[in-house]
């Protein structure tokens, strides 16, 4: 068989082509989704490693207690597991792997907002999205501070980095209203990108930004009370 | 701009959302101001505090059952 390259005759106007020639359609090689697919079982265990903190703290945002949310920990990797044939990698394998946490939480959330008092699940769930994130008092008539923040260059970094600031910056975390919790959760401790919380969550770039403001604005607002 | 507008777009100018001209505002308030260069690297240092939640090692048991679970999987 013959292929004409180049032919005598022009059938269309000589132009720059905007045809960009055939896309070639490859699927982005995931080290970690690899690793799973030929089953390795030190991959998994890295795996487990890597994410086990950003997914403890993604489920306790709906749980009531650690207990809670090792179970539904686990329940998702036992997912994944089931189900990583099906993974069609539309999305990374990241993504993929909390998105089934935020299913299995929240069935799991259903389940236990039967056998519990409502108030103790649904505490600040409502959450306020309006208003100031800074004391309005804390800035003058022109809108300038008044009373402005301190520098934290002289705070020691040992002491940021210690562990009694851990603490309070998880519980600080913690006291968050969960729409705000989770939006922070994803991006600064799971590490996301915004459109990809976006997705996962269903929400908007504005809704996602606005929460993530309101979240590390409270957080930083517990550093500077204790760091004081 | 006023500092209390320019606290309610740190979130924002970290993330890149600004437009090109807010972004040269925000630069430009942030250049004369310590309150707000203080208050933009406090923003900074509690999302990388924050990002310190992350470390938490997988508790033994339950890292033992997904070891398990996975070399059953692995066997199927």
């Amino acid at each position: 068989m013959s292929i004409v390259l180049f032919s005598s005759r022009t059938p269309w106007p000589e132009e720059p082509s905007t045809y960009p020639g055939p896309r070639v359609v490859r699927e982005p090689t995931d080290p970690d989704l690899e690793a799973l697919r030929s089953k390795d079982e030190a991959a998994f265990e890295a795996l487990i490693g890597r994410y086990h903190g950003p997914m403890m703290r993604l489920a306790m945002t709906y749980l009531r207690d650690r207990g809670a949310a090792e179970d539904a920990v686990q329940e998702t990797w036992l997912t994944c597991l089931k189900t990583l044939d099906r993974f069609e990698g539309r999305s990374s394998l990241k993504t993929w792997i909390f998105g089934i946490l935020l299913n299995v939480a929240r069935s799991r959330r259903r389940k236990e907002s039967r056998i519990l008092p409502f108030t103790s699940l649904f505490r600040r769930e409502g959450g306020d999205d309006r208003g100031p994130t800074v004391d309005p008092r804390r800035f003058g008539k022109d809108g300038m501070w008044s009373t402005p923040p301190d520098s934290w260059s002289n705070v020691p970094e040992t002491r940021l980095l210690d562990r009694e600031t851990g603490e309070k910056v998880k519980a600080a975390i913690e006291q968050l209203p969960s729409k705000q919790r989770e939006v922070v959760i994803l991006r600064d401790v799971a590490g996301f990108e915004a459109d990809e919380v976006c997705a996962l969550l269903s929400i908007s770039q504005a809704n996602q930004r606005v929460r993530l403001h309101r979240g590390r604005a409270s957080v930083r607002k517990t550093l500077e009370e204790y760091l004081r | 701009m006023t500092c209390r507008e320019v606290v309610e777009l740190m979130t924002d100018y970290l993330d890149g959302f600004l437009s090109p001209a807010d972004r040269a505002r925000f630069e430009d308030h942030i250049h004369g101001c310590d309150g707000c260069r203080a208050y933009l690297a406090q923003l900074r240092t509690a999302r990388s505090l924050i990002g310190r939640a992350a470390d938490e090692p997988v508790p033994e048991p339950l890292k033992a059952e997904l070891m398990n679970a996975f070399r059953s999987w692995k066997s199927s």
